[in-house]
């Protein structure tokens, strides 16, 4: 059993600068991750860090931006927050040696990005995130932070009061991955940094890793997940692969061709003022379209050429897409078109919290992709995820880190509830009887006991859980997996429909019904990512369940969630947040309400345009 | 043609322990028989796969698990795998395992090239294995552990001795004089030219694995003396720190153990100029020492 004031689980962007906020309280804080804090998928960020750093720019026009960009589904509290403590944590970053790009005088360079009224996004080439990871890393070493690296945290330990305000976390249970050994972490705050659930997708630009684990856990716990049907698909990315291509390559002049050759943003009328540069959704949906009738490239990519920006161009503004291409899709763009895509790429819910990273369980915080404290809403802007991993995760660092309680402005857990869902589901959702005897491991324990008894109660439970997927034979997790993502692809993508919603849904039903069949195939504790990936999936069916309900309850188009039918922003009665909370074993979705009034403004909604 | 080809199939099935029909539970004997259905499949579609593509593709897996008796003496797996274009060595490595064998170990994450998890030895060079064309190899494919560093499981080598390496370097930004609120340490752009490269590093320890002064000994190693040289070369670090960190680039597992053999430098997937920096710093001890001479 191991023991520290604070434990922060994932040492990504948001986990890393967590843990620097709760040490720099003085607490006792230690990162748990699955990875080596390097590996994290932080480091794949490309693009750059919104702050309003500039003479002629300021937070109230950054937040403006945000609240537009997100259809109006961001909190005014959250937006306010992210933008007043960016510069801030931007420049903290700076201090700490990062290695922006840089201006004449010296200073660290700022660049145009869509969506935004001020050229404010900050970066270092097109690896921002690369070097935001490893400049934290950096700093968690200086400072001796406590990392247990390769230790995959598979579940909290939560007390057991029915109603999950009442709840206490105390820590989690991790699987020691070299050596197959499960230990119990007791802690008096636990801060989940997971990032975010892009393996749901059969299609991603996120890393393999990318498998939502902490939104399971939080939701297994009694978090409400909220907003989850907001998934962002990337217009480029490489059929065989996902891997990125930035959008940079359409800010230089790249085309997008289908395969009769016609220039169809322009040709086919998808957006006949901005062609290639119209917003993501836009670009992405008519990619979809074009594949669909017949005039995409070996069934589901259309090209995208930028031969004509000539050599030098490519060479030194996107050098980095020249090995991309030829190194993941083995196609040299300085001579051939790339084939593209869209992939999903990062999903603008998560797991409820409020503008401290505090969520509804006390003692349990969320920062990063896999929360939502709500500022990207229904889509987010190129840009604003990096500051959000620095902003929120030094703040639920931080809030961690300290007894005093502090009255926020964003309400959380169920008693925010302003009405239910009454959307019906095809199938039973949730777990059935067999499956919750045979698999389930909720995280709930004991009521009123010490932390170390609830700890030592959960680390019990997934011993057991353990055990028994180490001893059935049975269908390997790859194939239920795959066939979750395959049906996540088809149905929950780009485009959206009711009978695909409720396909999808029988599909996961399915799913978690063969789940309860799935066994580890390898024996050896050493090592064993047959085990944990097969626990993964396990969160994947949860999250899948949540994030298809959701869509299918909500009729209206807004931000990245596109319904057949009903193609209009519906503000009178779904100007609100989708929130499911896992209410014993089943999935119970309801309504919250967005605020939109801020500091000294109220944000209108205004009607989006293209 | 056959899809998987373990040498040692026999083996691990005689490992299993034998059960009669009787101690069987029904629901247990329903599970086997599903479990056996499901194999048939399995192998029915990887034929089927295998015979439509014209092409496959073997691979030659390293395997070893100290804990499972029947990977315990080191031996090579083949697996043949359906070819399809822009396939790399991770993607051939994730169909083996999703399709064939689900013990296959093997670290990753990104599959692009930034997360450092996958360097291994592929046919004979330290690569990374999302960045490998199978297309640009030699068939058989033949995929190792990265040389000298000790085997955790198939291809899963212990990283402590190279993160130590890092650690020792005092890997972080180090000047506390440091303007306060929203002040910048003002940076040249030549400045930031001259470290980005090496700020490139991912940390997947190709560059130490393929170093022969690095293997077994203390030698601080290739991606450690890159990460001191991008903080002994960035100008916000003091003067007096950046002494400092030349002691430790100068001691006795430092610079001087580098004989200029460029094998760090050619196996680099982010193509860092690693031999270069290590003799840039060579020169710069020298000429801080005569300083003080």
């Amino acid at each position: 059993m191991y023991k520290h004031d604070v434990i922060v689980v994932g040492a990504g962007g948001a986990g890393l600068r967590a843990a620097i906020a709760a040490h720099e309280e003085g607490a006792d804080v230690a990162l748990v991750s699955k990875l080596h804090p390097v590996r994290s998928h932080t480091g794949a960020a490309e693009g750059g860090i919104n702050a309003a750093l500039r003479a002629g720019d300021s937070w109230e026009d950054h937040a403006y931006d945000t609240m537009k960009g997100s259809d109006y589904i961001g909190d005014a509290p959250a937006v306010e927050t992210l933008c007043q403590d960016s510069p801030e944590e931007t420049i903290q970053l700076e201090h700490w040696g990062m290695a922006f790009s840089r201006e004449e005088d010296g200073r660290v360079s700022q660049r145009p990005f869509g969506g935004l009224s001020f050229p404010r996004t900050t970066y270092a080439g097109a690896e921002t995130g690369h070097h935001l990871l490893h400049t934290m890393y950096e700093q968690v070493v200086k400072r001796g932070i406590q990392v247990y690296d390769e230790q995959y945290v598979m579940e909290l330990a939560v007390t057991d009061h029915a109603d999950p305000e009442e709840r206490s976390c105390h820590g989690c249970i991790a699987y020691d991955i070299k050596t197959g050994e499960l230990n119990g972490f007791v802690a008096d705050g636990v801060v989940i940094a997971t990032g975010g659930p892009g393996q749901l997708y059969a299609h991603t630009t996120n890393a393999v890793a990318q498998t939502g684990d902490g939104q399971a856990m939080a939701y297994r716990a009694g978090v409400p997940l909220q907003d989850m049907e907001f998934v962002q698909f990337h217009p480029t990315t490489l059929p065989s692969t996902g891997v990125l291509i930035s959008e940079g390559v359409r800010g230089e002049g790249g085309i997008l061709y289908n395969s009769e050759g016609e220039r169809f943003m322009f040709e086919h009328g998808y957006a006949k003022n901005d062609g290639e540069l119209a917003s993501r959704d836009v670009v992405a949906r008519a990619e979809v379209t074009e594949v669909e009738a017949g005039r995409g490239f070996e069934d589901d990519a259309v090209h995208l050429d930028m031969r004509h920006l000539g050599d030098e161009r490519i060479t030194d503004r996107l050098e980095n897409i020249i090995h991309l291409a030829t190194d993941f899709e083995g196609v040299n763009p300085l001579e051939e078109p790339m084939p593209v895509k869209p992939g999903q790429h990062y999903e603008m819910g998560g797991i409820e919290t409020d503008e401290n990273g505090a969520t509804c369980i006390e003692g349990l915080y969320a920062a990063g992709e896999c929360a939502c404290v709500s500022v990207h809403g229904a889509n987010r802007l190129g840009g604003n995820a990096l500051p959000e991993l620095i902003v929120f995760g030094a703040r639920a660092g931080r809030h961690a880190a300290r007894s005093e309680s502090v009255v926020p402005q964003i309400k959380t857990g169920p008693s925010a509830k302003i009405e239910d869902s009454d959307v019906e589901s095809p199938v039973a959702l949730g777990l059935d009887e067999e499956s919750r005897a045979d698999i389930v491991a909720d995280g709930g324990a004991l009521l009123d006991a010490t932390a170390e008894d609830v700890v030592t109660h959960t680390l019990e439970q997934e011993q057991q859980r353990v055990e028994t997927l180490m001893e059935r034979d049975g269908v390997n997790h790859a194939e239920v997996r795959s066939d979750l993502q395959q049906t996540m692809t088809a149905n929950v993508n780009v485009f959206r429909n009711e009978d695909g919603l409720k396909q999808a849904l029988r599909d996961i039903h399915a799913c978690r019904e063969r789940y309860r069949d799935v066994g580890v195939s390898d024996p050896s504790r050493t090592f064993n990512t047959d085990l944990i990936h097969t626990i993964e999936t396990r969160n994947l069916i949860d999250l899948a369940e949540v994030l298809t309900l959701g869509a299918l309850a909500r009729t209206e188009f807004r931000g990245a969630h596109w319904r057949q039918n009903f193609q209009e922003r519906d503000d009178e009665h779904w100007l609100k947040h989708t929130m499911v909370a896992w209410n014993d074993g089943s999935p119970e979705l309801y309504y919250t309400d967005v605020i939109l009034e801020g500091e000294d403004k109220v944000y209108e909604p205004k009607i989006r345009s293209y | 043609m056959s899809t998987h080809v373990p040498e040692s199939e026999s083996e691990s099935e005689t490992g299993a322990p034998e059960q009669t029909e009787e101690q069987i539970p029904a629901a247990q004997q329903r599970r086997l028989a599903k479990k056996q259905e499901r194999s048939d499949q399995r192998e029915q579609r990887a034929e089927s796969e295998s015979e439509t593509d014209e092409q496959t593709v073997h691979l030659k897996v390293f395997r070893y698990d100290p804990e499972v008796e029947s990977k315990s003496r080191p031996r090579f797996d083949d697996f043949h795998i359906p070819f399809k274009k822009g396939m790399t060595v991770l993607d051939a490595l994730i169909y083996s395992r999703d399709h064939y064998d689900s013990s296959l170990t093997f670290r990753h994450s990104c599959r692009q090239a930034i997360c450092g998890s996958d360097a291994l030895f592929i046919n004979g060079a330290q690569r990374l294995g999302c960045q490998t064309q199978v297309s640009d190899l030699d068939d058989p494919v033949r995929i190792e552990p990265l040389p000298h560093q000790e085997v955790v499981k198939d291809l899963v080598v212990d990283m402590e001795h190279f993160y130590e390496q890092m650690d020792a370097v005092d890997p972080y930004f180090r000047d506390e004089d440091v303007p306060s609120g929203l002040e910048e340490q003002n940076q040249t752009r030549e400045n930031r030219e001259k470290i980005k490269m090496s700020t490139r590093c991912i940390w997947c320890g190709a560059c130490t694995s393929s170093c022969n002064i690095a293997a077994g000994g203390n030698y601080l190693g290739p991606a450690a003396i890159n990460k001191a040289y991008r903080f002994a070369m960035d100008d916000r670090e003091s003067d007096a720190l950046q002494q400092e960190r030349f002691e430790t680039i100068e001691q006795e597992n430092g610079v001087w153990r580098c004989q200029t053999q460029f094998s760090c430098t050619n196996v680099c997937p982010k193509d860092i100029p690693l031999t270069e920096h290590i003799q840039e710093l060579k020169r710069e001890a020298v000429k801080s020492n005569l300083k003080f001479w």
